[in-house]
């Protein structure tokens, strides 16, 4: 018995001996750090769906490019009356599913109207929200109708959540997507990896690669040992940004460094005492030091931002001045407030590093200013039940990675208890402006206004760090969506 | 005999429907709502509340307790919510990396342990034995998260021999799979053989010391043959006993080391599980475990009576 | 050989032992004195010192906040040994009555113990652990409930076992026949001769539950910061390792050490305190 299992053993080294598996020629393998729940990313929120399927295997109407511009997709190009209610799409002819049927306006319909409809889930049901009526005029042209207008609706129609499906398919995309895209679905490993093969009957520019293979690589440590034995050709979000000094000195490696729309915020229930007195919060503000925040968690990487907007956004005002670092004045600021040395507070951290490591530093910041935080580490799930359904908090730390979400701090019972009535009007009013510069005006007015009132304490804009193989092209720096749009990815030689 | 076997296979029935039960209520009482996990910042109530219907979570706790436990009966482990494919399915995907992986790291650690053990009991208090007590105690105190990494840092990262870890599936070819497994092989088993090994030289020790190895010696056979022939024999049972324990251990025990090296196995199955809140899977796995730990039990107490029959009169 | 042997029998300081209590001893000290001393507040960041190799400043190094490892390792002595022995002692409390009561009883109390015990030994202990700190939240205290739990079959059925061998015993029989109860039995009689079993098996899962507890931190569930643990630093260092390898080579060494010494002393104490095995080896 022994012995068999010795020779059996010995087998394995032999074979693993012999080295690795000569990598495929056009292949990319892509190390993604969740895996998605599944593929289908009309029915759930989670990123790594949009992650793996996003531009890939699903399109939308519209779509959205690396740098955030709206580009044509399924459709070619779209009228928009005056009045901003009625959008005519010309749709994209020849185009087919995976699965052999052909696109035209009745997917469309379809698409929409599930999307929005009672049972739908949807987890971005909102973005539909505004649509009154879906007509398909001819197969080649669609009606959509809003009941109001709406700035963002070919931007939104650019989600991940409003790509096209058809009704053939639909019910099974959770397991095997099946849409447009310059990729098809080839297999998934449960657990390890998504397979995905060139699509030969695109409509559009063919794909470059033959095969992309998302792996999943939870963890950091790991994540870096793949990239270095040359498991891995690409972390487009490079889980480890303590370890890029040792990535930077070698060749075979790039490192790009881009903006994402994740505002990271230290989140406070506004509704809460002693939280619900201004100084109490300014006091906060003033006692995070942002610059060694960003050294220690992100190893320099990272922007600072005083408000809730993202700094490369044409509309964005620097508010970083407006709190700046100074542990006198914020004790000052608690003596006034009759709080000098009497707050204690839970800190409710997610998983995320930036959540956990900044939460240690920012604990300690406020110690020091004599305010007594309780760190409590908690999932997901927990964070989701807890701080943000029943708004149970006092402080906690998150990213808020959905592109222009400074909406949010104008809506009821949203978990940091904000919502005063200036703020929705100016949402309001913007949702009516009509020109850029009103929109501009009204956007920079609602960032001064959330940094006056300090609402949260506004930390850094997340960087996107991408490393990947020197040699391997065109994959997106910047991420103005959560996508891995591997559709123009590419080679180079030698 | 027959008599008492029926008695322990209904007593691990009733162990199992107990533990249907505490797994139940512990998952219950967990916080956290699939539901919102799957459907994000976003969601409006309206969609959260068709979700659970579709997901039957609407219904009340004993409900479905009932249904999963009437599933259960009929070999159904339900569907997974996050994953929306039948729990079985995932458990069967991933115990074709765990179930290989155990079995190997199992397999190396006797390899390893019981000549080491047979060696250090036949040359007890020497050098040699101290030096693979010594060994052995250092096996036991390393933590296997940080041999693991050492691995990947020696084997992978420097040397390139293996990969850092993955697993490319079984269809992609047995030597590619298996190469995959080789470093994890050795991660779990190391401080398992050291366990092990120590387990089998002091068995050896205590046997070499009973009367009937004795009257061995007395009969002139060589202290090395009375060991291979008549001690080791008898020192298996609690090798055995060991083993057993560790055998389900390591099948979702493994967790750490499926972490270190991003295998897709039982383990990280249900701790993903747990962090979506895909409580079904979460049952399934566990009660796949218990099932499986209890059924080892009851196969080494079998083993047990037939290896010594003294056994069955102490219990009794 | 013989003379070895028969060295170790008249000396009865085994090298296991010496060596096994003199770095148990060494590493419990450490604890106690990073109650009154520490080189630095171990959870005081200054960002600007991070990842600074060892120096005679910092002995350890700092890690990526600046925090002097010298004295986190310190207190997370503290930290891992609290845990772990109030779970070891949370096992023995709970488990050593129930197996003497179960040895004295048998019967349907005996079987029920049993089976509970069995139950236990059948979830996944790194699992059930996992799902205890889902339900309650991660914390020490959590901590020490997972591990003890798994503790309490351990030392009830070794109770149980060394219990029933000594209840045939005439001075037992004898006690009996005075007439006194079962609890007094076990109690008076009982527990005292299996009191060097249970130290034993005490020291041994004491070094499991720092093993545990490391793990437990590892994986995030066990001490919460800012307090110092051995398993947390080498999680947070994981990353580091490349850069800074001596992040993970500290907290790394102590948790080897402790549960090394915690081994051999109790593989001493097995020596020292079970005549028949010393006898044997």
């Amino acid at each position: 018995m022994a012995r068999h299992l010795l020779t059996l053993l010995a087998a394995c080294f032999a074979l693993a001996a012999c080295g690795q598996p000569a990598a495929q020629s056009n292949a990319a393998r892509i190390g993604i750090v969740l895996e998605p729940p599944n593929l289908d990313p009309t029915a759930g929120a989670a990123a790594a769906i949009d992650e793996v399927v996003y531009a890939n295997v699903f399109e939308g109407l519209t779509r959205i490019d690396e740098h955030g511009d709206v580009l044509p997709a399924l459709a070619l190009s779209w009228d928009i009356s005056p009045d901003r209610l009625t959008y005519t799409f010309h749709l994209r002819q020849g185009a087919r599913f995976h699965d052999g049927t052909t696109f035209d306006a009745s997917d469309v319909k379809f698409s929409l109207d599930r999307a929005r409809a009672p049972d739908s889930v949807n987890a971005q049901k909102s973005l539909f929200e505004p649509i009154a009526t879906v007509d398909a005029v001819n197969p080649s042209t669609v009606k959509v109708t809003l009941s109001r207008p709406t700035n963002d609706f070919l931007f939104n129609m650019g989600w991940g959540d409003a790509v096209i499906v058809a009704p053939e398919s639909a019910a099974k995309n959770a397991t095997i997507p099946i849409g447009t895209g310059p990729f098809r679905f080839s297999r998934w490993l449960k657990g390890t990896q998504i397979e995905l093969a060139k699509n030969p009957d695109y409509w559009g520019t063919p794909a470059k690669l033959d095969k992309v293979v998302f792996l999943v690589i939870p963890d950091p440590a790991a994540a870096y040992a793949a990239l270095l034995a040359g498991d891995v050709d690409s972390f487009p979000n490079f889980p480890a940004p303590e370890l890029l000094p040792q990535i930077a000195g070698d060749p075979r490696f790039a490192i790009a460094i881009g903006t994402t729309e994740g505002e990271t915020i230290l989140a406070i229930n506004n509704a809460r005492p002693p939280f619900n007195d201004i100084r109490v919060r300014q006091a906060i503000s003033h006692a995070i030091n942002r610059r060694a925040l960003i050294d220690a968690v992100g190893m320099g990487y990272g922007t600072p931002i005083g408000s809730h907007f993202p700094p490369h956004n044409r509309a964005y005002i620097d508010l970083t001045g407006r709190y700046p670092f100074d542990p006198n004045k914020a004790r000052a600021l608690l003596k006034d407030a009759g709080r000098a040395s009497d707050i204690s507070a839970t800190l409710k951290l997610p998983p995320p590093p930036y959540a956990r490591r900044g939460g240690e530093i920012i604990a300690a910041e406020l110690r020091a200013v004599g305010i007594n935080v309780k760190i409590e580490n908690i999932e997901w799930a927990q964070w989701l039940d807890q701080v943000f359904t029943n708004g149970n908090f006092d402080l906690t730390i998150v990213s808020h990675t959905e592109p222009m979400d400074i909406g949010i701090y104008a809506r009821d019972g949203y978990y940091f208890h904000y919502a005063k009535p200036e703020f929705k009007a100016l949402m309001a009013a913007l949702d009516r402006a009509a020109t850029d510069q009103e929109r501009t005006k009204l956007l920079r007015d609602a960032q001064r206004m959330l940094a006056e009132d300090a609402v949260n304490a506004f930390l850094y804009q997340l960087p996107k760090i991408g490393v990947w193989n020197a040699r391997l092209h065109g994959q997106w720096v910047n991420s103005p969506v959560q996508a891995n749009d591997m559709t123009a990815a590419y080679w180079s030689e030698k | 005999m027959a008599r008492y076997l029926l008695q322990r296979a209904f007593s691990l029935g009733l162990t199992l429907l107990i533990a249907t039960l505490v797994i139940f209520v512990v998952l219950d009482i967990v916080p956290g709502d699939p539901a919102s996990f799957m459907m994000g910042l976003n969601a409006d109530p309206q969609t959260l509340a068709q979700l659970r219907h579709e997901l039957g979570l609407d219904l009340p706790a004993w409900q479905r307790y009932f249904i999963w436990l009437g599933s259960l009966a009929g070999g159904d482990l339900g569907i997974s919510y996050t994953y929306r494919v039948p729990v079985s399915e995932l458990i069967v995907e991933r115990l074709s990396v765990s179930l290989p992986l155990t079995l190997m790291a199992t397999a190396l650690s006797l390899v390893i342990a019981i000549p080491l053990g047979v060696f250090a009991a036949a040359r007890r208090g020497r050098f040699s034995d101290a030096a693979v007590v010594g060994a052995t105690q250092l096996g036991v105190a390393i933590p296997n998260f940080w041999f693991a990494l050492l691995l990947v840092f020696v084997f992978a990262t420097t040397l390139h021999w293996f990969s850092a870890g993955g697993f490319p599936g079984w269809d992609e070819g047995t030597g590619h799979a298996l190469q995959a497994l080789v470093l994890p092989t050795i991660a779990l088993a190391l401080p398992q053989a050291a366990i092990l090994t120590r387990v089998t030289r002091s068995a050896l020790i205590e046997t070499l010391g009973e009367d009937f190895v004795r009257t061995a010696r007395s009969k002139g056979l060589s202290e090395a043959r009375s060991l291979r022939r008549h001690a080791l024999r008898n020192a298996l049972i609690p090798v055995l006993t060991i083993l057993g324990l560790q055998f389900t251990f390591l099948l979702a025990g493994a967790i750490i080391v499926e972490n270190v090296f991003y295998l897709p196995g039982l383990g990280r199955l249900v701790l993903q599980a747990i962090t979506q809140r895909d409580l079904i899977v979460v049952q399934g796995v566990v009660i796949v475990l218990v099932a499986a730990a209890v059924t080892v039990t009851f196969l080494v107490e079998i083993a047990y009576m037939i290896a010594d029959p003294r056994v069955r009169v102490g219990r009794t | 050989m013989m003379l070895l042997s028969a060295a170790r029998r008249t000396r009865r300081l085994s090298p296991s032992l010496l060596a096994g209590g003199t770095l148990t001893t060494l590493i419990v000290a450490a604890a106690i004195v990073s109650f009154v001393w520490t080189p630095y507040d171990a959870t005081l960041i200054v960002v600007e010192n991070r990842l600074l190799p060892p120096s005679l400043a910092h002995w350890f190094g700092t890690d990526h906040f600046g925090r002097d490892i010298f004295s986190m390792v310190l207190q997370g002595a503290r930290t891992s040994i609290a845990v772990a022995l109030v779970a070891v002692g949370v096992g023995l409390l709970i488990g050593v009555p129930l197996g003497l009561l179960a040895a004295a009883q048998r019967g349907l109390f005996d079987e029920i113990v049993m089976r509970t015990n069995d139950l236990v030994f059948a979830f996944p202990a790194l699992l059930l652990a996992i799902l205890i700190t889902a339900v309650a939240g991660p914390g020490a205290v959590n901590a020490i409930l997972a591990i003890g739990i798994f503790n309490i079959p351990v030392f009830s059925r070794l109770a149980r076992g060394s219990a029933l061998s000594l209840w045939t015993r005439d001075f037992v029989l004898a006690a009996r026949v005075a007439g006194k109860g079962a609890i007094r039995i076990s109690h008076e009689h009982i527990l005292p001769n299996i009191a060097s079993v249970l130290i034993v098996q005490g020291t041994i899962q004491f070094a499991l539950g720092i093993l545990a507890e490391a793990a437990l931190s590892y994986v995030g569930l066990g001490t919460q910061p800012p307090d110092p643990s051995w398993g947390r630093m080498l999680a947070e260092s994981q990353t580091f390792v490349a850069l800074a390898p001596w992040l993970a080579l500290a907290p790394g060494a102590a948790i080897v050490l402790t549960v090394l010494g915690l081994n051999l002393l109790g593989d001493g104490l097995r020596d020292l305190l079970d005549p028949k095995t010393r006898i044997e080896r």
